[in-house]
């Protein structure tokens, strides 16, 4: 049964790096799980937490934010903030004991489409073994 | 080691005398402290101007109405102070109004600010009907004995802040003897100018005296106990459902957090709510949903916002209509976050909020 589960990954991609890092990866015919909804934004600091806890409860069964690499942001320094917000955020789902290898945060440069194919395939591969968001099927949310 | 003015009376009158030198002097133009509401038992911060109305004024009552560091946020939001005024406030109260002053919400500008070694306040709960009168005798032989006051607020009750930071002067009360003398701390210059020409006798003192001490120890052993409660809050979402899943959404949680300043808060906005075609969408997904929804959302959405500066005043649980222990989560799961930055809310009005700032090279752990 666990084998039939494809499970479903919202990213957040930076438009300048790691949507570029996408497309790449397209245009150099790169096989990769189906499983990403890619979601572009002007830059991963434009990601509230909020967003990511949406995905989540909504039932996500991962969330993968991906952006420049730090120093390399479009916008100078957004990545950086993105940083600290998600050690934020990741210190708040492991302190509620939610599982937080399902948010994910991950540099991708617009050169590196196998990169992105790889760090989708290993999160895919990841989640598939982490099962089903119990998010998915909660009524009282 | 600092100066200290030891006043030969109660540690009330003590401040109440002066509250009233610091006006009468003209070295302040006004004072804002706890204020008894005619006789019927309540108190409340007020601003007063004139020295003969400070007789009915109770600055050092373990009560927190409202955490002032929201109300003098209030009081400079649009302007600093044009005139020095005194204020009477409890260290988490400091703590709050610093934090909101980074976030550019107030002005310390001619704040004169008096603050107290602080053994906590009462739930609100019982702030009416003169319950709190009641168990006054209680909460001051704690103070004097320097124990954990009984039936405050949890989180007061594991607070480790509780000696002042930033405040000008600071009254000693934890393991004093508050009834025959009151030993008023000069921490800073202003401090020490602000008393300049007041009877009383200079002398030179510590405020971390072996009592001080011992009750760090005491709060911290009950911190760890309230936190690793299995009955606080279990693990995972389940957890997180049935803490939160008796929350009504009245958002009176944020509305009293001295840092949730927002006035358009985005859980308050219509981006909160649900379009149809999400709801559709839901209930195609779970065949049944909860309303209103996001609740969760709410709760672990706020924590993002403003774990990081979590002062742990306690207003949240005490304005809670069924009874979430939300202080106590807060401040576990703040804690927790403001430790990864080594940052402690309202300690230095010049260290920036975390989130507000970087390092180029740190946290490669959250990285993938």
């Amino acid at each position: 049964m666990k084998d039939d589960f494809e499970p479903t990954i919202i990213g957040f991609l930076c438009r300048w790096c790691s949507y570029a890092g996408a497309d790449l990866a397209g245009t150099s015919r790169l096989q990769y799980p189906p499983s990403m909804l890619p979601i572009r934004v002007m830059c991963s600091s434009r990601v509230d937490p909020v967003f990511i806890i949406t995905a989540f409860l909504r039932g996500a069964d991962a969330v993968l934010v991906a952006g420049c690499h730090p120093g390399d942001c479009h916008y100078i320094e957004g990545n950086y903030y993105t940083r600290r917000r998600f050690a934020c955020l990741r210190k708040i789902f492991e302190t509620l004991g939610m599982e937080s290898d399902r948010i994910r945060l991950s540099w991708i440069s617009a050169s590196e489409g196998p990169r992105f194919a790889q760090v989708v395939t290993d999160y895919t591969d990841k989640i598939k073994k982490l099962g089903p968001n119990p998010a998915k099927k909660e009524i009282f949310l | 080691m600092s100066k200290v003015l030891r006043i030969s009376k109660g540690a009330e009158q003590g401040v109440q005398e002066l509250l009233k030198f610091l006006l009468e002097s003209g070295k302040v133009k006004g004072v804002l402290t706890l204020t008894k509401i005619n006789n019927s038992g309540a108190v409340d911060y007020s601003l007063i101007t004139n020295s003969e109305m400070l007789k009915d004024t109770l600055p050092l009552f373990p009560l927190m109405p409202a955490n002032a560091g929201k109300l003098l946020s209030r009081l400079t939001l649009k302007s600093a102070l044009a005139e020095p005024i005194a204020v009477v406030v409890k260290p988490c109260e400091l703590r709050a109004f610093i934090e909101l002053v980074k976030r550019e919400q107030g002005s310390l500008e001619n704040f004169l600010f008096i603050s107290s070694t602080c053994d906590g306040v009462y739930p609100l709960e019982i702030s009416s009907n003169g319950e709190v009168a009641k168990k006054l005798s209680k909460y001051w032989d704690a103070v004097k004995k320097g124990d954990i006051a009984p039936d405050i607020r949890p989180t007061c009750s594991c607070c480790e802040h509780f000696l002042p930071y930033n405040a000008d002067i600071t009254i000693a009360l934890i393991g004093e003897n508050i009834d025959k003398e009151c030993a008023v701390f000069l921490t800073t210059e202003k401090g020490k100018k602000s008393v300049e020409g007041m009877k009383g006798q200079l002398v030179e003192g510590e405020l971390k005296t072996q009592e001080v001490k011992n009750l760090l120890n005491k709060r911290e052993a009950n911190k760890k106990k309230l936190f690793d409660d299995p009955a606080l809050m279990q693990d995972g979402l389940s957890g997180l459902i049935e803490t939160f899943g008796r929350c009504i959404g009245c958002h009176g949680c944020s509305r009293v957090c001295p840092i949730c300043y927002c006035t358009l808060c985005t859980f308050d906005s219509k981006d909160y709510e649900n379009e149809p075609s999400t709801y559709e969408t839901e209930l195609k997904k779970r065949g049944g949903m909860r309303v209103p929804p996001n609740t969760i959302l709410y709760h672990i959405g706020r924590l993002t916002h403003i774990g990081i500066s979590c002062v742990g005043c306690g207003m949240c649980t005490d304005v809670c209509p069924v009874d979430i222990p939300l202080s106590t989560i807060f401040l576990k799961v703040g804690g927790e976050v403001q430790q990864t930055f080594n940052y402690i809310p309202g300690k230095s009005v010049e260290e920036k909020v975390p989130l507000t700032i970087f390092e180029k090279e740190e946290l490669t752990e959250v990285e993938d």
